[in-house]
């Protein structure tokens, strides 16, 4: 679960580090006001759970109030398009209204699990506010990593390392070793999955401050941490998506043709392959996941159904803990329902499969069977473009 | 021979009582598996499916002396699980549980070095010897004693995969799930390992997706060693959206790291034959058994 910026620094604050003075807006009238208390120029930062906002429009300096309450006009209300949100966007209905400060230094400050060393790790880039991906490539010099266990913790000497790696002054080394401590904490006790502080800033009056923050939380652990499910933000999902989520469904809006429902990630990605395989385009991954039940499973159908994009349906489920019976009443109810007016390719293999196919064919709806996964991709893919 | 479990592995359940673990257990003693016995906190001296149930797992090694686990408990318990199977000397445990949290694992991980144990899992089928014994979730009739081994990240795939290999002659030595999530126990490489010395494997199929970097380990494995068999792979997730997460599977893109066609590049570079039509496996697979006889 991904937290919004004002969300991740309020916790930065409770932990000791410095942010910049801000406040929330939701109107522009409201980013006016902030604008004239905090006193010019300021930031206007769209709140949206997704990266890349600055490339994309999302932030923005206001030298006057009026200014900032025309630019806050402009970006309230809208859907902000990044290279992290797909193509529908995300609804800006915040904007985080900040004191821009002159920044002496910019430097990245992260923290995540690295699955591969099978610990975490503590990372500090000397340039701070790009891409840390692409410069961990490009320029590995500016870059500093710490390995560490999760029942050690970070140790001070550690802390220390990487602030003297980042040139801090004498006198920011005490603060970013106790700050960093602490954040290490707070990562541990609460789950979280990442931590970062892009960028960790020094002002001009040589203070350490964090000016744009990110955190992410594990999913898997917010039933132990029932405090954290109350930031989650609704309206920062795909309306499908989030529907699909509250039937625990795993769906993914894509941009093609052929509307995908199968059980499990990875038959579902390689269904999504196999379609682009003999050219067509998957219009969504979909993961009916194996404790579904029928309702979930009919509610599934119709989310794919939803989308005007598709022009064919792929059924492809291979029954292990899911039963494709249960899939199949499912199916048949979503179909009546909505009264069924695209071709739909099905292949159904193992638990239950007989009883499945009997019923979908008993129903009198317009399915189409496939012996195979092939010949399923196939005949969903030629679907697709009879229909153009 | 297979690998990790076969007709004399002595396999027992934890969370044996519960709804999941009795369906999946009962079909376990259905395929042949010798369970020997279960373990639910509270449980102790029943008997369920006809096996004896503690309340500890120390118990119920000293006792029936187990030589496998396999978990079926809710996420949250699921890394202590592990832990309690490795302090009481279990060596080979396979957990089948889903969304155990990362942070839940990196500590259990370090109880399973401490204590020698394997882990297979988490969020896992499990394992199958066909024949022989399985220890997982997987249905087993799709199966059939052979010389493929299989290793894959996924679980349904797996199926795909198995019954497409079987429908074309090939039966399986072992199939392993070795699970979807950020931090697992055994990976590519280990496996890889015990399939190069098990004389029954004849060829082995991976089966990768996106995410993490097992697939690139075992490239640069196969690499640097005269790997003494013919090697598969399929990778899913060539059109997966980056920055996504595809399933509760640690399936997700971050930055260029971890995308399927990085994998596939550096798989075929370290001779692995790439399987590029995931409903070939199976056929594919045969030709490249046929090319070695």
């Amino acid at each position: 679960m991904l937290i919004h910026e004002f969300q991740a620094k309020s916790f930065l604050k409770e932990l000791g580090w410095e942010i910049p003075a801000s406040g929330l807006a939701e109107t522009a009238r409201e980013a006016r006001q902030l604008a004239g208390e905090l006193s010019c120029p300021v930031v206007l930062k769209a709140q949206i759970l997704a990266g890349g906002r600055g490339k994309a429009g999302g932030i923005l300096k206001a030298s006057t109030p009026e200014e900032a309450e025309l630019l806050a006009s402009k970006l309230l209300g809208t859907r902000l398009v990044t290279a992290q949100t797909g193509s529908q966007g995300l609804p800006v209905t915040r904007l985080l209204v900040e004191k821009a400060l002159y920044l002496r230094k910019e430097y990245y400050f992260g923290l995540t699990v690295d699955r591969n060393k099978e610990s975490l790790v503590a990372i500090v880039s000397r340039q701070g506010g790009l891409n840390i991906e692409e410069l961990s490539e490009s320029e590995a010099g500016l870059i500093n990593k710490i390995f560490f266990q999760l029942d050690d913790g970070l140790k001070n000497f550690q802390a220390r390392q990487l602030a003297y790696f980042l040139e801090l002054s004498d006198n920011l080394i005490k603060d970013f070793v106790a700050r960093t401590r602490l954040l290490v904490g707070f990562f541990i006790e609460n789950d979280l999955k990442l931590l970062e502080i892009n960028p960790l800033a020094v002002t001009e009056d040589n203070r350490l401050t964090a000016v744009d923050a990110r955190m992410e939380f594990d999913d898997c652990s917010l039933a132990r941490h029932p405090e954290l499910s109350a930031l989650r933000e609704g309206g920062q999902e795909n309306e499908l998506e989030k529907e699909a989520r509250q039937y625990g469904l795993n769906y993914i809006k894509m941009n093609g043709h052929i509307g995908c429902l199968v059980n499990g990630a990875g038959l579902a990605m390689a269904t999504m392959d196999i379609i682009n395989h003999f050219g067509g385009q998957p219009a969504n991954f979909l993961d009916i996941g194996g404790g579904v039940t029928e309702e979930a499973v009919s509610r599934a159908f119709e989310i794919l159904l939803l989308d005007s994009q598709v022009r064919s349906a792929l059924i492809n489920i291979f029954g292990g803990i899911v039963r494709c019976d249960l899939v199949a009443r499912g199916v048949v109810t979503a179909a009546r329902h909505i009264s069924l007016n695209r071709p739909v390719v099905v292949r159904l293999e193992g638990t239950n499969v007989a009883e499945g196919r009997k019923i979908l064919e008993e129903s009198g709806l317009p399915f189409t069977f496939a012996q195979d996964f092939e010949q399923a991709a196939r005949l969903a893919v030629e679907l697709s473009r009879k229909l153009t | 021979m297979s690998i990790l479990i076969d007709r004399n592995s002595r396999v027992l359940v934890q969370g044996l009582t519960g709804k999941e673990a009795t369906f999946h257990a009962q079909k376990m003693q259905e395929y042949g598996t010798r369970l020997v016995a279960g373990v639910t906190p509270g449980k102790g001296g029943l008997k369920h499916l006809g096996l004896p149930v503690f309340n500890t797992v120390e118990q119920a090694v000293r006792a029936e002396h187990p030589d496998v686990s396999i978990i079926f408990v809710p996420p949250l318990a699921g890394a202590e699980a592990i832990m309690e199977a490795a302090a009481a000397g279990i060596k080979l445990i396979v957990c089948i549980t889903e969304g155990i949290p990362v942070l839940d694992m990196l500590r259990a991980k370090s109880w399973l070095i401490r204590y020698g144990a394997s882990l297979v899992g988490p969020n896992t089928p499990g394992l199958i010897s066909p024949g022989e014994s399985k220890v997982g979730i997987m249905p087993g009739h799709i199966h059939r004693p052979g010389p493929v081994g299989i290793i894959s990240r996924s679980g349904t795939l797996t199926y795909e995969a198995v019954q497409q290999l079987t429908a074309a002659g090939l039966g399986q030595s072992t199939a392993i799930g070795i699970g979807g999530d950020p931090v697992i126990g055994l990976k590519f490489v280990d496996l890889l390992k015990m399939f190069r010395d098990d004389e029954q494997t004849e060829v082995v199929v991976m089966i990768g997706e996106i995410g993490g970097q097992a697939e690139e380990e075992a490239a640069d494995y196969l690499k640097v060693s005269t790997y003494p068999k013919p090697v598969l792979a399929y990778v899913a997730g060539l059109t997966a959206p980056p920055g996504r997460r595809l399933g509760h599977a640690g399936a997700i893109i971050e930055g260029r790291q971890g995308a399927a066609a990085e994998k596939i590049r550096r798989l075929k570079e370290a001779g692995v034959k790439i399987i590029d039509n995931p409903a070939r496996i199976g056929l594919m697979t045969a030709e490249a058994l046929a090319l070695k006889n």
